[in-house]
């Protein structure tokens, strides 16, 4: 009995241990630049030991399956392990020379063989009745849900609000039936929230869909979960839910001060929520494409095409056609922005790359309120700054 | 008349077999590149396996010590993406695929069956070439700037990637080929040369399993060769038939690979379920508990494995009536499988079970498949799935039943017949023990993947949250536990080279004729070819001699 409980207090500290994440430390914290968002994700802290914090109607269902499955499995592996190590203590054989015989040499029974047949069946029909009446729930969109567009490009997520909003992360309503709409514009991505338990493929050439009603205020990772290339692992955002209230009034915000924004500040804005950071660093580092530090009168070698000096014209043209002049040692990676980008957010993306992206120095802030950041005010604190300036891993 | 000349056999003084066995039958490089004997072939098949073995196994160990911490490591992100697009490729077309049939298979086979070579000896080495140039092309991928589109090779991704994703595909392909003559040797073998006496129902369930292998081998390897011939064509040619830019559809590729890729799951699995249903009986000295269950179950996989290929695809935007169907079928498969394990341990059973080397592997296998089979019913439920799929716990799933399931039971079946394969008994302590760590690495490398999975960690992710860190770091311990395991096995396998024949001609007490003729076996096999009067699991008339170091048949009896 004692060791038993030993047993179980070891077990849940070396489970402790693991989430929290101290097994043998943080060797190095990194935290980068992701998906277009200046910092990655945070996953919130659960209550359970196997799934994610429940913020969506689906969690409770999906879990319960879980739950079910896993005492079935529980119980049929330690069957197996007593009988296992039960067998092999009771009937093992002193040794070779000893030629025991088997105690018994029976070898058929059909009453077993049908037992252990159809008891499992039953089992696994009710696990399937059960499984796909909750499918046809994740598959059953209301029709009055709230919808969002998502588009997946290697390596972003971008979400698009009726109210004609494009954001890089995913604001919802709490307790609303939202439905988004997702498609593909390169390869196969998968909008994936652990925490809703949704996931789905953004297949391109089609649309596919996927619904959930937010139960829980709070701010959750999203992952891309179709492999995509090369920054698969960073096409990271998150989803933020907000009361009702609180959710207008962030829409009404975003839209106010992406159309106040001085021109560096909207494009500091743009190349966060474009997915630019994920191949241009700020700090000099390579990435898939050179990075920005210092690019502005520059001469660059172009691949077969001499030396130019990088100034506006240059900076614009890279923009809507990238394949035009690429620098020498860099892949033809990036996907043009050819009528994804309004005039005024180009002009902003020149200016900031001409200037503080450039030099290093920080964009001057406007002094309107909320305008600094891209992010939401609802949005957690992100990482320290030390971390978020960490080089791309 | 068949029990003398049997027992006979057996007591043939060890000079004779010394001086011709198929080992030393012929002389120089040659006489094995050119060899038509199936045994030499398995040889060659099984050192080629085991060198993809450890070459996908040190893609493996790079892949574990990058996710030591979360960004870089030791490596780039486009060479991650690269090594884990190589660690599967290999381990799937080079080695868990033609491991247990090829090269276990290929020797044991017609030495099961009493008889002298397989059917079709030079389409046998036929398929041995095509192996090495398959794997060639793979090698030549690998050098030049290997694909990084994850062993799958979904559309778009792999039309559109810069790297070098056609002779991978080429590889495949040719690959693909020398399963097919293999499994189409292996049918015919079976059906044709069986020993007189040998009814169906009398044939050993490693050859049940094996037959069941080979006729998805026939039957659905050409799709795969077709789809890889179709991605050739749309990347070489620019036809548009998986490219949505071109008119395709990339959900087709999808449909068209797991139509292949998942019974290809059990050409993996089958022969291993074969080769535990042989060591399981053997060392429990006990007839088979179920035969007929065992093997019509066997077949039951072979048939409903090729109706359960959507679930594999619950998320792509696929139907849910087509979803519903699937899922139904993938819990039919749940029954023939449960089945095998509840006779397995029926089997042991009021036997006189004894622990050594094989059998502490069919334990294992027992231990792991059985994990990885019951959370694979958590994955065919279609809303967990959605939730669970493309995460670690998929990773976790399929690894416990490839990695702890064939892998684990070949290396059962590497200990079982190596005796028969080359004479020398292995360091048996050293055996045990590397087959404990390998159990204790394997549970450490993909327990904790599965809590990774289930708290929503992807799969094929470079860089991760680092919450995620700790377990990540588990699992490469594991991982290192599981490469010195394997390290200690190569070590004592070779090193038993070294001694002069020393293996009795039937070390366990098994009534399968392959261990009727001495060990190593000669060039011919048998002298002549055995009578069976009886099944393949009747260990009575078997008796330990201790002069022998192994098991005589007793010559009192009839057959």
């Amino acid at each position: 009995m004692n060791t038993m409980l030993a047993l179980l207090l070891g077990a849940r500290w070396l489970g402790a241990r693991l989430l929290e994440g101290g097994l043998l430390g943080r060797l190095v914290a990194a935290a980068a630049p992701v998906g277009g968002l200046p910092d990655p994700p945070k996953v919130p802290p659960s209550p359970w030991f196997w799934m994610p914090n429940s913020a969506s109607n689906f969690a409770s269902a999906t879990d319960g399956m879980f739950d079910a499955l896993l005492w079935i499995s529980l119980i049929c592996m330690i069957g197996l392990a007593y009988a296992m190590v039960y067998f092999c203590r009771r009937y093992r054989a002193t040794s070779r020379e000893a030629n025991e015989p088997a105690l018994s040499q029976v070898d058929h029974s059909n009453t077993l063989e049908v037992t252990w047949s159809i008891i499992p069946l039953f089992v696994v029909i009710g696990v399937f009745v059960v499984g796909f009446k909750q499918f046809v729930d994740l598959k059953t969109p209301p029709r009055a849900a709230y919808e969002v567009h998502a588009t997946g490009q290697r390596w972003k997520w971008g979400f698009e609000y009726p109210e004609g909003l494009t954001h890089p992360e995913l604001h919802v309503p709490l307790g609303k039936d939202v439905r988004i709409l997702i498609q593909s514009v390169d390869v196969i991505h998968s909008l994936y929230i652990p925490e809703f338990r949704v996931k789905q493929d953004a297949v391109p050439g089609r649309y596919t869909e996927l619904w959930f009603k937010a139960t829980q205020v709070g701010t959750f990772p999203i992952y891309c979960a179709e492999y995509c290339g090369t920054s698969h692992s960073d096409m990271l955002s998150r989803v933020v839910v907000h009361t009702p209230e609180d959710f207008k009034a962030w829409v009404a915000e975003e839209i106010r001060k992406i159309e106040a924004m001085p021109l560096a500040e909207l494009g500091e804005l743009t190349f966060n929520q474009s997915g630019c950071s994920t191949c241009h660093s700020l700090d000099g580092s390579p990435k898939v494409g050179p990075s920005f530090k210092g690019v502005f009168g520059r001469q660059e070698k172009i691949f077969g095409q001499g030396t130019i000096t990088v100034d506006e014209n240059y900076i614009r043209e890279s923009i809507l056609e990238p394949q035009a002049k690429l620098v020498e040692g860099f892949p033809p990676a990036m996907p043009t922005f050819k009528g994804q980008l309004s005039d005024r957010r180009i002009l902003g993306l020149v200016e900031y790359i001409k200037t503080s992206a450039s030099t290093g120095e920080p964009v001057p802030k406007s002094a309107a309120p909320g305008s600094a950041a891209p992010e939401s005010k609802d949005a957690p604190p992100s990482n320290s700054p030390a971390d978020a300036k960490g080089g791309h891993p | 008349m068949t029990s003398p000349s049997a027992t006979a056999d057996v007591l043939a003084p060890p000079a004779e077999s010394d001086s011709d066995n198929y080992l030393t039958h012929d002389k120089g490089i040659l006489s094995w590149l050119l060899t038509l004997d199936h045994k030499r072939i398995g040889v060659m098949y099984l050192m080629c396996v085991m060198g993809a073995f450890s070459l996908g196994g040190l893609f493996a160990l790079l892949l574990r010590t990058e996710l030591l911490t979360p960004g870089r490591t030791i490596v780039e992100h486009d060479t991650y993406n690269q090594l884990f697009t190589l660690h599967g490729a290999v381990m799937v077309f080079l080695v868990i695929i033609p491991g247990i049939p090829a090269a276990l298979g290929n020797f044991v086979l017609p030495l099961q069956l009493g008889a002298k070579d397989v059917a079709f000896p030079r389409l046998n080495l036929a398929s041995w070439y095509l192996w090495v140039t398959g794997a060639l092309f793979l090698v030549v991928s690998l050098v030049t700037n290997a694909a990084d589109t994850g062993w799958t090779f979904y559309t778009p991704y792999s039309t559109t990637t810069t790297t070098s994703v056609i002779p991978a595909l080429f590889g495949a392909f040719i690959l693909g080929f020398s399963s097919i003559f293999t499994g189409l040797n292996f049918i015919t073998t079976m059906h044709k040369m069986r020993p007189p006496g040998m009814t169906w129902f009398r044939m050993p369930l490693f050859l049940w399993a094996l037959y069941s292998t080979a006729v998805i081998q026939v039957l659905a390897t050409p799709v795969l060769a077709i789809t890889l011939l179709m991605l050739i064509v749309e990347r070489f040619v620019g036809i548009g038939i998986f490219d949505p830019a071109l008119g395709g559809d990339p959900v087709l590729f999808q449909h068209f690979f797991w139509f292949y890729s998942h019974p290809a799951v059990y050409i993996m699995i089958v022969p291993a379920f074969g080769v535990v249903s042989e060591i399981i009986a053997v060392f429990s000295r006990k007839r088979i508990f179920g035969y007929k269950f065992i093997a019509l179950s066997s077949v039951a996989i072979a048939i409903l494995g090729f109706l359960v290929w959507g679930h594999h695809m619950f998320v792509s935007g696929q139907s849910v009536l087509a979803g519903t169907i699937f899922s139904g079928i993938t819990f039919l498969i749940a029954i023939p499988t449960a089945i095998k394990v509840f006779n397995w341990i029926a089997t042991m059973y009021k036997g006189r079970i004894h622990l050594d080397t094989p059998m502490l592997y069919a334990l294992f296998f027992l231990w792991v498949f059985s994990i990885g089979g019951l959370t694979g019913i958590m994955l065919g439920v279609m809303s967990l799935d959605v939730h669970l799929h493309d995460t670690y716990f998929v990773v976790a799933h399929f690894h416990y039943v490839m990695m702890g399931g064939a892998v684990t039971a070949f290396f059962g079946g590497l200990h079982y017949w190596w005796p028969k394969m080359f004479g020398r008994m292995y360091d048996e302590k050293w055996g045990r023990i590397a087959c404990c760590l390998l159990f204790v690495g394997l549970n450490t490398t993909f327990f904790p993947q599965f809590i990774l999975g289930t708290r929503g960690m992807p799969r094929r992710y470079y860089n991760y949250l680092p919450e995620f860190q700790s377990l990540h770091q588990l699992s490469t311990m594991g991982a290192y536990m599981m490469g010195i395991a394997f390290l200690m096995v190569a070590v004592y396998l070779l090193r038993s080279l070294r001694k002069p024949i020393d293996a009795p001609a039937n070390p366990w007490g098994s009534n399968t004729l392959e261990w009727r003729t001495v060990s190593p076996p000669p060039y011919y096999n048998f002298h002549d070819t055995p009578e069976v009067a009886e099944g393949p699991y009747e260990y009575a008339d078997w008796v330990y001699d201790k002069r022998e170091r192994g098991y005589v048949r007793k010559a009192s009896i009839g057959s």
